[in-house]
């Protein structure tokens, strides 16, 4: 490869180091459906999809409109020898306002829809503008930052697991009924995956850049923006 | 670029051999001496045996956390206003209980993700922590770059007892008849998940590679 202007090695400019083993690769425009790996450990680096930016926004929102109703909506119904109730998580946060476990319902509910919810309002934020062709929102590099800090943390697909092991142990006790908000966590499973399949960071870091994204930091160093 | 199978067998020159600074989020390269990363923003970790300090602590964090987690019980159930007995489980209690009641996949599902998963993670890191930075051959570098890969996926999903303590709690509120209520365990536990799941991030994969031979013998163009 002769790509002797394209890169710069005393200042990293048109270099991709592989995020697991450090490995140099020159940083190269890649057609849609083509996949980059690292030359050494094998992890996928680019894999540009055709309008990725587009279904990743229609997911965002679609995610974004399930939560809100796995919010509101029942969860589960249980009723044992005429006693009932029905709840959904709003009731359950609720219910536990002034408990002494308060913090641990908190972090679930943070888990399975605060964080979940978060990140798809940072994904619209960074996609839109890049998708339209204009000029990325102010904070766009931290929001797409932070998103990619929380992936791990939003559990949505653990709790629906969570939730059928959950129904298993309460069969003997008392009668189920699935809600509405529980077919809503499911149905956010398939759209995390999609998600997740069209998801490429370095195309939309890229994009960032490319769109002439400016960081709060304007020390930057000679010729890195060149 | 090449396929994955079409292994790279010349000399690779590592960011950090060049005397760069390879962003761990972005990927994208800055000189050695850069404090973060200005294409993401993301503070920039030099591929240092120092950083393993973060992924110990977290570690050892984690450990404690996961001890009052098995010895306490994770929910509390009352029936019958306690008329017909409260129980108290803990997690290989409840393991034993589904057991009793015949649904061994549950169980199975159950033991896998509270007592399996943490311990394996905790030698996993262990390990990996102990082993990071020292001389290794690429294969061993590509299996243990496989375990970290394994540790870091896994780890989250040991949250599902916690989800299932959550759940049963809110829901089995039916006044007389039954009622259920979570233990310190829950918490315990969900502190020693998130714990681990920190210290599996801190670490970095970079170290991994860092006692790779620079050049393979049968190089030919080794100097």
């Amino acid at each position: 490869m002769t790509h002797e202007d394209s890169y710069d090695l005393a200042t990293g400019r048109g270099l991709i180091a592989c995020p697991r083993c450090d490995a140099l690769h020159v940083e190269e425009d890649l057609e849609a459906g083509e996949t980059a790996r690292c030359i050494r450990c094998g992890t996928v680096i680019a894999k540009p999809r055709e309008g990725a930016f587009a279904q990743l926004i229609a997911l965002a929102f679609t995610s974004m409109v399930l939560l809100v109703g796995a919010v509101f909506f029942p969860f589960l119904q249980v009723s044992a020898m005429g006693f009932g109730n029905a709840s959904s998580l709003f009731d359950v946060a609720l219910a536990f306002a002034d408990g002494v476990l308060l913090p641990l319902v908190l972090a679930v509910l943070a888990m399975i829809i605060g964080l979940p919810i978060v990140r798809s309002f940072l994904l619209l934020y960074t996609l839109v503008p890049l998708a339209q062709g204009r000029q990325p929102y102010r904070h766009a590099a931290r929001a797409f930052r932070w998103s990619e800090i929380l992936r791990p943390w939003s559990m949505a697909e653990i709790f629906v697991i969570g939730t059928a092991v959950a129904l298993v142990k309460v069969a003997g006790l008392a009668s189920v009924h699935l809600g509405p908000a529980f077919w809503a966590f499911a149905a956010l499973i398939f759209v995390n995956i999609a998600s997740r399949a069209f998801m490429c960071q370095t195309t939309i870091w890229d994009a960032i850049e490319d769109a002439g994204q400016r960081t709060e930091f304007d020390s930057r160093p000679e010729g890195a923006d060149a | 670029m090449s396929g994955p199978e079409a292994e790279h067998r010349g000399p690779i020159l590592t960011a950090h051999r060049a005397g760069l600074l390879g962003c761990h989020r972005c990927g994208r390269v800055w000189p050695a001496d850069q404090i973060h990363c200005h294409r993401c923003n993301a503070h920039l970790r030099p591929p240092d045996r120092r950083r393993l300090q973060a992924v110990w602590a977290w570690w050892l964090a984690g450990l404690i956390a996961y001890i009052p987690a098995n010895v306490f019980p994770m929910m509390r159930t009352q029936t019958f206003a306690g008329l017909a007995g409260n129980s108290e489980a803990t997690i290989l209690g409840g393991v034993v209980e589904l057991m009793h009641h015949g649904s061994y996949d549950i169980a199975l599902i159950v033991f896998v993700a509270s007592i399996i998963v943490p311990i394996g993670k905790f030698m996993a890191i262990a390990w990996l922590a102990t082993v990071a930075g020292r001389p290794a051959t690429a294969e061993q570098a590509h299996s243990r770059l496989k375990v970290y890969e394994v540790v870091e996926f896994i780890g989250r999903w040991s949250m599902i007892d916690v989800f299932v303590v959550a759940i049963l709690s809110a829901l089995v509120q039916l006044g007389f008849v039954a009622s259920i209520h979570p233990g310190p365990a829950a918490v315990s536990f969900a502190l020693s998940v998130a714990f681990t799941m920190l210290s599996a991030q801190s670490f970095d994969a970079r170290l991994i590679w860092r006692g790779l031979p620079l050049r393979t013998r049968s190089d030919p163009y080794d100097l």
